[in-house]
């Protein structure tokens, strides 16, 4: 094998994560009440331009949650005994990593502006004078990789520029056509009717899905994407970082980090919330008592202290263990896991306190009321007439939650007790670029290309999840 | 159409006069008409009534009077002419006086219509402040006589009180003051009366009476009620999906109705003409807005419609002086359908089946059932008291009889369904199903018994899980209690049950909210059915339905009595019910059981005072309906805090010096009939 | 209404304990102070000298319940809970790493923290409500949707960037205040002003939009219909209707966070070098000094509970329910 599989236990989760989007998904087609709600969703213009945005920031994660280690090219076939040993990198690469091969491997040795040919600051170089004598003088070195391929004519970069974005804006047109005019076909069939009825439908908003919002969503996805890539294949798009490091390939992997805090954090509370809040809600007394104060104590200690406390204890946990680990990656990510843990641990009471609520409302109800004269068991009341009636509020609650955790990560990592300094994410790239802020002139491109990523990220979140609110909360619901 | 009303009797000025009035609501990107040209007209000093079922468009008209329509309604046409003003002409601001100043409007809710953080006296003086520009201590007299007038006892305190610190039938009285403080010349009153108990009813309708004659207002009175109407009205328009189809004045109204759904509407309530026999009932339902039918709107549930019914929607037709109708009926098929309203096909009656065979245990007997909820107060939370929501209650019911359980709300009488299908736990007492005693029974040796007695709720939404199909729903008990093998076995008994309760077998594969209110209570009934059970506790079973459809849920529980030999246990407040369900009645009052005896003894011969005062504040749907009834002071006390002695003592015009000291004890008048009062020892 | 508000404060002791023992824990039990030993010290002086020192030093070296070889009370007071956790309760806060005495170090930087908390409070407080009450009272315009559109683009800000954004823009551009810092006296305002303004201009989005949530809410009530049946203009209904019934769950979220404003600001403090309780945080979580981090959380816990009380105490003057009852 030229690699070899690296599970990581972020990978299980996010991948249990879609296995679970896909069984809700699926129950939600036999449960007419919930199809509805998704199908109200699915009208919502601004939740479905949001959602086509955020299914390419999900894909860009998803790529990245399949690890593996490269085999090393072991130069001289050392055999121990005959036996052929296959020596694995120490370093944990993903499918995005290796598709982003180009993208991580040319690094520049320090800062440079986006599509910059030269570095940004002066350093003593060689040059060959036109005699061939060398001489030392101080000047903008020209970069290894960006703008490489123009040689020494760097005067032709604007024209370079220009001439790709045009190719871009072509394709992108061409491609736009393409999926408008299969949508629009796809929905003639389905309609039985005709492409120039449908194409009109689509653009009148008089589909039961949001389709005019998700071809605009995908124009300007297209605009902006196709000339990032066509550029990034020689240029150093949004600049390089202090080490050299291409800014758009952190801004990618900064994704991953951004949705397993925003998804596994909530998966991980989800559980215990709905246990604790249903049964305190449920059982009363003393059950109820001891709940009760169980998550008034937690939520009593301030959020980013109680974080802070955990962290630092888990980071001397870490530090006092090494030999839990097997690679740097490993560690990094049983980090993050535990940062979403304690995220998780300091928010599930308030989804717990509601949760409680709403099963006290519902427990009067008198459904519940002919159920238990029917005898039927505790437990199998839970689990067909509370469960079900509580699902709406934890959707609600997974999709809200979400832009707030990420935010959070990003004021965590910048505190010091967010994600491990060595994993990239939002937080630790601010963090870094905020030690340039003083400097004149200012290195300002990746805090804007941070800025206008995660703003995209969080804005698209917030916007589905006041569709999905919308959509699932009975109150609003009859009113929209 | 632009015809003059013609005002019965009456020569007073016209206050209000509204023609082809239009409203809709918006939804999505169509418009519901909800109100579809609807002409009417108050004069001063006559009580105009608006008559119909829910979502006929009465309260939308109302709001739309003072352009109060919520943010999706709009006013899409017509005109309304108040003290000579275009009211849909006036500027907002000179509306603002006309709403308050012109026409008041008391709402039905009096408990979520008042604002809970602010105190009476505000809420009356802003309107003093707005309309009549009183302020300090002129706007604290004023307000002190209108508390006064709506009868109020300690107006001063009462003055600086919060809604609620006010009993339900106070907070309505409340509501009129500042209704009356404006000094409106129109009074709009929507359903002033449905959410109170029926002795609070008598109460409010006739303080409104009274204020109208006194201040000679005109009102316009919206009610689904037709004995409100009785007690009220001066002349009546009846509303149909949006439309009114037929005006009369109170006398022709009540002796000669002509339109067909007016006729359906006397004849679907139960009264004493045809006791036990089956009620007229209206086939289907109300249209819903956004598939009103192009002709008449009734015809697809009227016995008389002929072609042009359902082609041509109906003119106005004058009758009698005024009194018109629209129908395109003739005068002879019109009346046919009887005057009176009444033409009952009468069944044999339950009575046949209901012979209690001797010698067995009765299938429930309940001795001295006490359910006590603690109070509790203070630092520490100690226990200090006990609401008595059940105090002492005893009953027995025999299979195929029912019985009636009725008191005003807050006496305990749902309390006691509960605690006997032991959802509540008794704090003491006996509750015995064909003489096995259930109390202290652990769960699983209830099992069997649970089978035996079934539960229909009152509310027909909130008690049937929304996420559920219909076939769940009822499968649900039979699995619960292994009633039924799995597999096919059970979904033909589900498919039985359903036809069995006058419904598709398709709907087991649907989910409740897909159903209308009625459709919903009979999948309630085919629930409880679905397990065989003998004896079923009927909670206001109807009390959310139209007139129109309890007549055939009603209809429907005599049959399954007929049939099956059923027991009901039937909670209610309504007598016009009892009367024409049940053979024996029990009165409540705090917790306790004040009278019992055949329906014949406690509804003819009614001995206890509480029941004479219960049974005359029942405003009754007839021309000769008594004005005058048992005035009743107060409402019903908290049972936290019940009075000392009898409990209805101080509510009570015969009460004397023992009434005040101890309950009085059972007196037995005939073999069947009891009551506990110390008028009959 | 006096057995309510002397339950409500029975009903802290316990939560106040539990906060007690969950932090002890976190601290002394998760990890064993041989480990934060080995932390502090660095891997390469680790000796078992060094670290018994350490934690002689520190008082760590006791056991953490009972002390078996104390005499009488000494079993349970000369242990690691009693010196640490249950001092707490008496402002014994001990010694951070660079042995200064905790108390005094709060009680000196609870002044500028407040300086900065409690105006950005008070002046958001009536930004946000206001600006809820303006799109309340055009909604459903465009006023009110692009007032919307507004609220949520601000909310997916990350707080980083207002600040981030407002030092460069005011202060190194525009050079109108210093980037940071902060002065005693009536020269305070200089520094004060920007992270005010930014610590406003930062909670609009989310605070704002919630407000408007309950005030659409609030609208749609039964008394509102019969406020304005009786002819009240629609300011009148706003503000004398809505806006006292709206006070209750708002003031739920508010009120609790008034004594935790003593606590600063995190992130505002260490941008702008405000000397405060935030930045002591922060220091102390980058120097790993676990003294300090234990004494805020607690400290934190108790403002948080106080807040809770004054909460519950504020109920009785909105809300006539809870006063009478």
């Amino acid at each position: 094998m030229t690699f070899l599989p690296v599970i990581l236990w972020s990978d299980l989760l996010i991948w249990l994560l879609v296995l679970a989007a896909i069984v809700v998904g699926w129950l939600s087609t036999g449960n007419p009440l919930l199809r509805a709600a998704w199908q109200r969703v699915g009208r919502s213009r601004a939740g479905m331009a949001s959602a086509t945005v955020l299914v390419v920031f999900v894909a860009v994660g998803l790529l990245d949650s399949i690890h593996f280690r490269p085999r090393l090219e072991s130069r001289e076939g050392q055999a121990v005994a005959g036996q052929p040993s296959t020596a694995y990198a120490i370093e944990v690469l993903s499918l995005l990593d290796a598709l982003l091969t180009p993208l991580r491997t040319r690094t520049e040795k320090t800062y440079s502006e986006p599509l910059a040919t030269r570095a940004y600051a002066k350093e003593a170089i060689e040059v060959r004078d036109t005699d061939g004598r060398i001489r030392q003088t101080r000047d903008y070195p020209r970069l290894k990789h960006g703008g490489a391929h123009l040689g020494a004519d760097e005067g032709r970069r604007d024209a370079d520029v220009g001439q790709r974005l045009l190719a871009a804006l072509a394709l992108g047109v061409v491609a736009w056509w393409a999926v408008a005019a299969m949508t629009a076909a796809g929905l003639a069939r389905a309609d039985a009717c005709s492409h120039r009825e449908a194409w009109r439908r689509i653009w009148r908003n008089e589909c039961d899905f949001a389709w005019n919002a998700v071809l605009a969503a995908m124009a300007a996805l297209l605009l902006m994407l196709l000339p990032m890539a066509m550029l990034a294949a020689d240029y150093h798009v949004f600049g390089t970082d202090k080490v050299g490091q291409d800014v758009l390939y952190q801004i990618l992997k900064s994704v991953r980090t951004a949705l397993v805090i925003g998804l596994v954090t909530t998966l991980v509370m989800l559980p215990l919330s709905i246990l604790l809040g249903v049964l305190a809600g449920y059982c009363r007394g003393w059950v109820d008592d001891v709940i009760q104060y169980l998550y008034t104590t937690l939520s009593s200690i301030p959020g980013v202290l109680l974080i802070a406390a955990a962290v630092l204890m888990m980071q001397v946990l870490i530090d006092t263990h090494p030999q839990w680990f097997e690679t740097a990656a490993e560690r990094a990510d049983l980090r993050l896991l535990a940062l979403c843990f304690i995220l998780g641990v300091t928010s599930w009471t308030g989804l717990c306190r509601l949760l409680r609520g709403e099963t006290l409302k519902l427990r009067e109800l008198e459904y519940i009321q002919a159920a238990q004269a029917f005898a039927v068991s505790d437990l199998r009341i839970i689990a067909r007439h509370i469960l079900p009636n509580l699902m709406h509020i934890v959707i609600i609650a997974l999709v809200m939650d979400f832009s707030s955790l990420v935010l959070a990560e990003a004021v965590l990592s910048y505190v010091g007790i967010g994600v491990d300094p060595t994993m990239i994410s939002f937080g630790t790239m601010i963090n870094n670029a905020r030690m340039e802020l003083a400097r004149e002139p200012m290195v300002w491109w990746s805090l804007a290309a941070a800025f206008v990523f995660m703003f995209t990220l969080v804005l698209a979140a917030n916007l589905l999840a006041d569709a999905v609110r919308d959509a699932f909360d009975p109150r609003l619901a009859g009113a929209a | 159409m632009n015809e003059k009303v013609d005002v019965g009797g009456t020569r007073n000025e016209i206050l209000l006069a509204v023609d082809d009035l239009r409203l809709a609501f918006a939804s999505g990107r169509s418009l519901l008409t909800a109100v579809d040209g609807v002409s009417f007209s108050v004069a001063a000093g006559e009580t105009l009534a608006l008559l119909g079922e829910s979502g006929c468009g009465k309260s939308a008209t109302a709001l739309g009077l003072l352009r109060l329509l919520p943010a999706a309604g709009r006013i899409v046409g017509g005109q309304m002419r108040f003290a000579g003003r275009d009211l849909l002409r006036l500027p907002e601001a000179e509306m603002r006086g006309v709403r308050g100043g012109g026409m008041a409007m008391i709402f039905q809710e009096p408990a979520t219509s008042l604002n809970p953080v602010l105190t009476v006296g505000h809420q009356l003086s802003e309107v003093l402040e707005r309309h009549l520009g009183l302020a300090g201590q002129a706007a604290r007299a004023r307000a002190l006589e209108l508390l006064m007038a709506v009868g109020i006892a300690d107006p001063e305190r009462r003055l600086g009180e919060y809604p609620f610190q006010l009993s339900g039938g106070m907070k309505q009285r409340v509501m009129i003051a500042v209704a009356l403080a404006g000094n409106p010349s129109l009074l709009i009153a929507d359903e002033p009366t449905t959410a109170l108990d029926v002795t609070i009813q008598a109460q409010i309708l006739e303080l409104l009476r009274r204020l109208q004659a006194e201040r000679a207002m005109g009102m316009l009175l919206i009610t689904h009620d037709l004995g409100v109407v009785a007690q009220m009205a001066t002349r009546v328009g009846v509303m149909y999906a949006g439309e009114i189809v037929e005006e009369a004045p109170r006398a022709a109204f009540f002796s000669s109705p002509r339109h067909p759904y007016t006729q359906k509407l006397f004849a679907a309530l139960p009264n004493l003409a045809q006791r036990r026999g089956r009620l007229e009932t209206i086939p289907g339902q109300v249209p819903s807005l956004s598939e009103m039918p192009g002709g008449c709107r009734f015809a697809a549930r009227c016995p008389h419609a002929w072609d042009r019914c359902r082609q041509q929607s109906p003119q106005w037709r004058q009758v009698a002086v005024g009194h018109r109708v629209r129908c395109h009926l003739d005068d002879g098929q019109g009346a046919g359908a009887g005057s009176g309203g009444v033409s009952g096909t009468a069944v044999g009656g339950a009575d046949a089946v209901a012979v209690q065979p001797m010698g067995e245990p009765a299938l429930l007997a309940v001795d001295d059932l006490r359910v006590y909820f603690p109070i509790r107060r203070g630092i520490l939370q100690r226990t200090v008291g006990h609401v008595r929501a059940v105090d002492g209650v005893s009953l027995e019911l025999a299979r195929g009889r029912t019985l009636a359980l009725v008191g005003e709300s807050g006496c305990g009488k749902t309390t006691v369904g509960k605690a006997i299908l032991q959802l509540i736990m008794a704090s003491a007492g006996s509750v015995r199903l064909l003489g096995q005693e259930l109390g202290g029974l652990s769960r699983s040796a209830q099992r069997p018994l649970r089978r035996r007695m079934q539960m229909i709720f009152q509310d027909p939404f909130a008690s049937l899980n929304p996420r559920m199909s219909v076939g769940e729903i009822i499968g649900e008990g039979m699995q619960a209690l292994g009633v039924d093998p799995q597999g096919e076995g059970r979904a033909a008994a589900i498919a039985a049950v359903l036809r069995q309760v006058g419904l598709d077998v398709a709907a087991a594969g649907r989910y409740p909210h897909e159903f209308s209110g009625g459709q919903r209570q009979r999948i309630a009934i085919a629930r409880a059915l679905a397990v065989q059970p003998d004896l079923v506790i009927c909670d206001e079973p109807t009390s959310a339905l139209d007139v129109s459809v309890q007549a055939q849920i009603l209809n429907l529980l005599a049959t399954l009595q007929a049939d099956l030999g059923l027991a009901y246990l039937f909670i209610t407040h309504n007598f016009a019910v009892v009367d024409h369900l049940a053979h024996a009645v029990a009165v409540m009052y705090l917790g306790r059981i004040v009278e019992r005896g055949t329906v014949d003894e406690v509804l003819r011969s009614p001995s206890h005072p509480y029941t004479q005062a219960l049974l005359s504040a029942v405003p009754s749907p007839r021309l000769d309906a008594r004005p005058d009834y048992i005035r009743l002071p107060g409402e019903i006390p908290s049972p936290a805090n019940p009075p000392a002695g009898c409990h209805f003592h101080p509510r009570c015009r015969q009460a004397s010096a023992a009434c005040r000291e101890r309950y009085p004890e059972t007196s037995t008048l005939t073999a069947t009939h009891t009551v506990r009062c110390h008028l009959y020892r | 209404m006096l057995a309510y508000i002397v339950r409500r404060l029975l009903y802290a002791l316990p939560i106040l304990i539990g906060v007690n023992l969950i932090t002890f824990a976190l601290f002394f039990v998760v990890n064993t102070p041989d480990d934060m030993a080995r932390m502090q010290l660095g891997v390469k002086r680790v000796t078992p000298e060094a670290i018994a020192k350490w934690k002689a030093e520190r008082g760590y070296d006791k056991p953490l319940f009972i002390n078996g070889s104390a005499a009488g009370v000494g079993v349970l007071t000369d242990t690691i809970f009693f010196d640490k956790s249950a001092r707490m309760f008496a402002g014994d806060f001990g010694r951070a790493e660079d042995g200064r005495d905790i108390a005094r170090e709060i009680r000196t930087r609870m002044g500028p923290s407040l300086a900065i908390a409690l105006p950005t409070f008070v002046l958001g407080l009536l930004v946000t409500v206001s600006f809820a009450l303006l799109l309340t009272f055009f909604r459903a315009s465009y006023l009110d949707f692009w007032g919307v559109v507004l609220c949520v683009a601000m909310m997916s800000i990350s707080g980083l960037f207002y600040i981030i954004g407002g030092q460069y823009l005011i202060s190194k551009i525009w050079k109108l205040v210093p980037i940071s810092g902060y002065g005693g006296g009536l020269d305070a305002w200089k520094f004060l002003i920007l992270p005010m303004a930014i610590g406003v201009i930062s909670g609009i989005g989310s605070s704002a939009r919630w407000y408007r949530t309950i005030f659409i809410e609030e609208i749609s009530r039964d008394y509102v219909r019969t406020a304005r049946a009786k002819g009240l203009s629609e300011v009148t209904v706003l503000f004398r209707h809505v806006l006292r019934n709206a006070m209750i769950p708002i003031l739920t979220g508010v009120v609790v966070v008034i004594p935790l404003l003593f606590m600063g600001s995190l992130l505002t403090e260490s941008f702008f070098g405000i000397p405060g309780l935030g930045s002591y945080t922060i220091d102390a979580i980058n120097a790993q000094d676990f003294a300090v981090v234990r004494a805020m959380v607690f400290i934190g816990s108790v403002l948080y509970i106080v807040g809770l009380i004054l909460t519950d105490i504020s109920y009785t003057f909105v809300d006539p329910r809870i006063r009478f009852n």
